[in-house]
């Protein structure tokens, strides 16, 4: 008879509560993603999608960081915000975000952490398994991606990005070993990623010619806002000469063709500024959320290492984008 | 660039939207059409809120659960978006109230439904009204989103769509072979026998031998008979004596395994009558009686042996019995009966040993015995927003960008996401196309009622049909009906079509309408004599229009209920996921379709200037079909 060690058995609550999505990815998962901490810096509608997913997911912890004051822009892509000002005013997005989310799962620790993401090291970080960052600037990115690949704990990196109608999705296993259905068979895997620093450094010649457009456009982009000093997503129209000249000069360099970062595209990104078309959110958290379940589950091939999304042809794709010495 | 933004924004602004769902993907579309801009939705729901909606159905709270999805759907969303119209029904959208006027009213119709009989209802509500449809389905990793206008694109019944699997009845009483057929039998036979209604008809053979001129039913249990002793008769009748008298027959078991007839003396031989007794053995009172907790078995994921799965099932009777007697001869097996679905895993179990099939746990018995589809909210989420961005289209007329998108757990040609432009309508589909149908059927011993229920009302998903043969009408349904009238009809449904009044032989034409959903057909009657009781169990065949393709048989797979849930590319093991390959090879790989005269050609289209149009069929023989332009 037996059965399972009596302490891997879920409780009655979470076979309740998690029985559809067991059926989906079975128990030993779900027991895994309850023992897992997640750190999300940057409140904005993609993120907080990402964050009622793997809420709703169970898993143990989940972390915000985001010391920005509640505005009324804040409230066209975030559900989690009531259109209140007596409740918002004065307070953090990520102490707003919160305090909704704890509703949506009682068995997840949701918690407000304070702080700047250019800041996060060490120490704090091994708190970790999953780190996510959005809206913060490309030297951020990179010092907290390398503070990750530091720690001798094994601690997953995402970026996330939702710019009007176009997405994008960076993913930073490390070493990654898990496993893959194949005909009903496990088979172990194992994959090697890329650091943000690498994933950003090809030459573009290099990369094949039917890449997404929106990487080139992104690292355009990226380029722009650190050398305005500008906060991401801080650029509008107005702005578009200087980007069109930037990509001039970078696509020189990297001895691209212009084309292949068309005018039109770089256009609805510079226009959308700080703005975020909610269906997107909706499709880039809901990935970003897959993505970190298998992350934490080690079952499924997960994204290497890009994804894009644009409304305008409907695709969804992953890039693999090789580092710098790849040929 | 502006200009095009700004007139999205004003054809938000003015739309009025109908959400038919709000459960998994229901939730998820709601709120991303609050944030997107739409202020007058109205949704309709017919089901209450459970524990296990939870996990995905976020705009609930375990304090709803019990209440209507569409009301708690709506007063959610209010709450971040306080100024917005919703209108909410907690109804059946196949209710009468919702008829084309009603539909009329709206711009676009967004489905998030699980049953395939709903779908088909609302395709040819909004083909009668004119009304464009935005379709959707999620299974675990999967997921698609079809947009479908009338004229301009299929209908979503243009290309033929799994049916759930129904079982020959041979199969389920006399010779099982898979652990559904044994689900089937616990679950249709031999708990309704026990716990359901006794007038209703019961394949389960009752009768013993012992008595002569009086065959007596065993279940029927004598007066302050003794609950043990009860139990153990009907265990030793179903899995000892049925099996014994069905071994006589040497002709089934020509070819076929023989079953182990199980009785309790050998499944539990150490036990005491007396030890499964007392059911203050338990700990504590349970809110919920349960054979698990009082017999200490914790893990519903374990496979328990025959000697256990025979202690639940004795004790699951007895509960049953004790605890919940007013409850008997009314029951319906529910899957979140939690005392239903251990007597229906353990009696499945056992007769499942008997057949030398492989037993299953409690979690994976409930999965096939409720039809569970595995749902997480990840994937509904990104459904909904590809619903979103076709539905702002839909509202533009911008019919040269509509797609269909598929949500894919392994990339096709890098692609998560892969959009497809939608086809034209398939000609020779009957609900939009108005295509003569043919029925094979004996007409000399089949009766009108028969050829209702399983083809015009379940195989054609009309739900009041009107039947004609040339101007004579021989049956309606639903309420207006005169006293005189109904009494006719019910007569005609007695009679087989030969004997109709206006009768219905070889060459016959019948008129199937159904007014609500504005549809028409026309059936053409061949007569045959005989029917393979094993391919054509229902004993009579449609065809001259795409047939429905069977769904495979999984361990989680549908039993013999109508109104099952979806199974539109519903596959069950995320790694092999049937369903979806199948669809995907339709899209993909184009081989002959079903009808011959016409073929899918999917094109995915490149948007680049400098990127070639992928062709994915390659089959200049057959006319293609013609892309939407």
């Amino acid at each position: 008879m037996g059965g399972g060690v009596p302490e891997e058995l879920l409780t009655a609550q979470e076979t309740a509560l998690y029985d559809r999505q067991i059926r989906v990815w079975g128990v030993d998962a779900q027991k895994r993603l309850s023992k897992a901490h997640v750190l999300v810096c940057g409140v904005n509608g993609a993120t907080i999608e990402l964050c009622k997913n793997i809420v709703l997911a169970g898993v143990g912890s989940l972390s915000l960081m985001d010391d920005h004051v509640v505005t009324e822009d804040d409230l066209n892509a975030n559900f989690l915000i009531p259109p209140d000002e007596s409740i918002y005013s004065s307070r953090s997005r990520a102490e707003v975000c919160c305090e909704s989310l704890k509703d949506f799962n009682p068995m997840v620790r949701v918690s407000v952490e304070k702080g700047d993401p250019s800041l996060i090291d060490g120490e704090f970080l091994d708190k970790f398994d999953i780190i996510v960052l959005s809206r913060t600037s490309m030297k951020t990115k990179l010092f907290v991606n390398d503070n990750c690949r530091k720690s001798s704990k094994h601690i997953a990196f995402y970026a996330i990005e939702c710019k009007g109608s176009c997405g994008e999705i960076f993913v930073d296993l490390q070493k990654h070993s898990y496993v893959q259905k194949n005909a009903g068979e496990p088979e172990p895997k194992e994959l090697s990623y890329h650091s943000l620093q690498e994933a950003i450094s090809v030459p573009w010649k290099n990369l094949p010619r039917k890449t997404a457009k929106l990487y080139f456009a992104m690292r355009v982009l990226e380029n722009y806002e650190s050398s305005q000093g500008h906060g991401a997503c801080e650029i509008s129209l107005s702005d578009l000469p200087a980007v069109l000249a930037l990509r001039k000069n970078m696509c020189y360099e990297m001895s691209l063709n212009e084309s292949q970062i068309p005018t039109a595209l770089l256009e609805r990104l510079v226009a959308a500024g700080k703005k975020e078309h909610p269906p997107v959110c909706a499709i880039l958290g809901g990935i970003l959320g897959q993505e970190v379940i298998k992350s934490i589950s080690g079952k499924g091939d997960p994204i290497k290492n890009f994804f894009y999304f644009d409304d305008t042809d409907g695709k969804g794709v992953m890039e693999d984008i090789p580092g710098p010495s790849t040929n | 660039m502006a200009s095009s933004a700004a007139a999205s924004e004003e054809a938000v602004k003015a739309a009025k939207v109908l959400m038919v769902g709000a459960g998994g993907i229901g939730c998820e579309l709601l709120k991303t059409l609050a944030l997107s801009g739409f202020c007058d939705i109205h949704i309709i729901d017919l089901d209450t809120i459970e524990v296990s909606n939870l996990n995905r159905q976020f705009l609930f709270r375990k304090c709803h659960v019990g209440q209507s999805k569409a009301h708690v759907a709506r007063d959610a969303v209010l709450k971040f978006r306080p100024n917005i119209n919703i209108t909410s029904y907690h109804a059946n959208v196949k209710d009468a109230q919702f008829n084309v006027e009603f539909f009329k009213q709206f711009n676009v119709v967004l489905n998030g439904l699980d049953n395939l009989d709903a779908r088909r209802h609302v395709n040819r509500l909004c083909l009668a009204a004119e009304v464009p449809l935005v379709e959707s389905g999620t299974t675990g990793f999967l997921g698609q989103v079809t947009v479908h206008v009338k004229g301009k694109t299929e209908c979503y019944e243009c290309q033929p769509k799994p049916v759930p699997k129904s079982y020959p009845v041979c199969t389920i009483t006399s010779t099982p072979s898979k652990f559904v057929h044994c689900i089937v039998w616990a679950k249709d036979l031999l708990f309704a026998k026990l716990f359901g209604d006794k007038n209703q008809d019961n394949d389960l053979n009752v009768h013993s031998s012992e008595s002569g001129a009086s065959k007596s039913n065993v279940f029927e249990r004598s007066k302050d008979e003794d609950l043990d002793q009860y139990a153990r008769r009907i265990y030793d009748h179903v899995f000892g004596y049925n099996i014994e008298l069905a071994l006589e027959n040497e002709e089934t078991w020509k070819n076929r395994r023989r079953p182990n007839p199980v009785y309790i003396r050998d499944a539990l031989p150490e036990e005491d009558s007396r030890q499964n007794g007392s059911s203050h053995d338990c700990s504590n009172e349970q809110e919920e009686p349960s054979a698990m907790v009082s017999l200490g078995f914790r893990n519903p994921q374990e496979i328990w042996n025959l000697a256990d799965n025979s202690r639940v099932l004795l004790k699951a009777l007895r509960l049953f019995f004790e605890k919940r007697e007013k409850e008997i001869g009314n029951l319906i097996f529910d899957k979140d009966d939690q005392l239903a679905v251990e007597f229906v895993t353990a009696a499945a179990n056992i007769r499942a040993s008997s057949f030398g099939i492989p037993l299953h746990s409690l979690f994976e018995a409930k999965g096939v015995a409720g039809n569970i589809v595995h749902a997480v909210a990840t994937t509904n989420a990104i459904i909904a927003g590809l619903i979103v961005i076709e539905a702002i289209k839909v509202l533009q007329g911008d019919y040269k960008k509509y797609r269909m998108t598929y949500c894919l757990e392994h990339p096709s040609r890098k692609m998560l996401l892969m959009p497809v432009e939608p086809f034209e309508p398939n000609k020779s589909c009957y609900v939009c196309s108005e295509t003569p149908l043919l029925l094979d059927v004996n007409t000399k011993t089949t009766k009108l009622r028969e050829v209702i229920d399983k083809i015009i009302k379940s195989k054609l998903g009309m739900n009041l049909p009107l039947v004609m043969i040339g101007h004579t009408l021989v049956f309606e349904d639903g309420d207006g009906l005169e006293e005189d009238e109904a009494a006719n009809y019910a007569l005609n449904l007695e009679k087989v079509l030969a004997e109709l009044p206006a009768p219905v032989i070889n060459g016959t034409k019948l008129t199937v309408e159904d007014f609500q959903q504005e549809l028409s057909c026309s059936i053409n009657i061949k007569h045959r004599e005989e029917f393979d009781e094993e391919k054509e169990p229902d004993g009579m065949v449609l065809s001259g229009w795409s047939a429905p393709v069977e769904k495979q048989v999984t361990s989680n797979g549908g039993a013999s209920s109508s109104g099952a849930p979806d199974t539109d590319g519903n596959p069950e093991d995320i790694s092999t996921k049937p369903g979806m390959k199948r669809k995907l090879d339709e899209v993909l790989d184009s081989k002959e379709k079903f009808d011959a005269s016409s073929t899918s050609s999917a094109q995915v289209v490149d948007d680049d200037d400098d990127d070639d149009m992928v062709m994915l069929d390659e089959d200049p023989k057959l006319a293609k079909k013609k892309r939407l332009q």
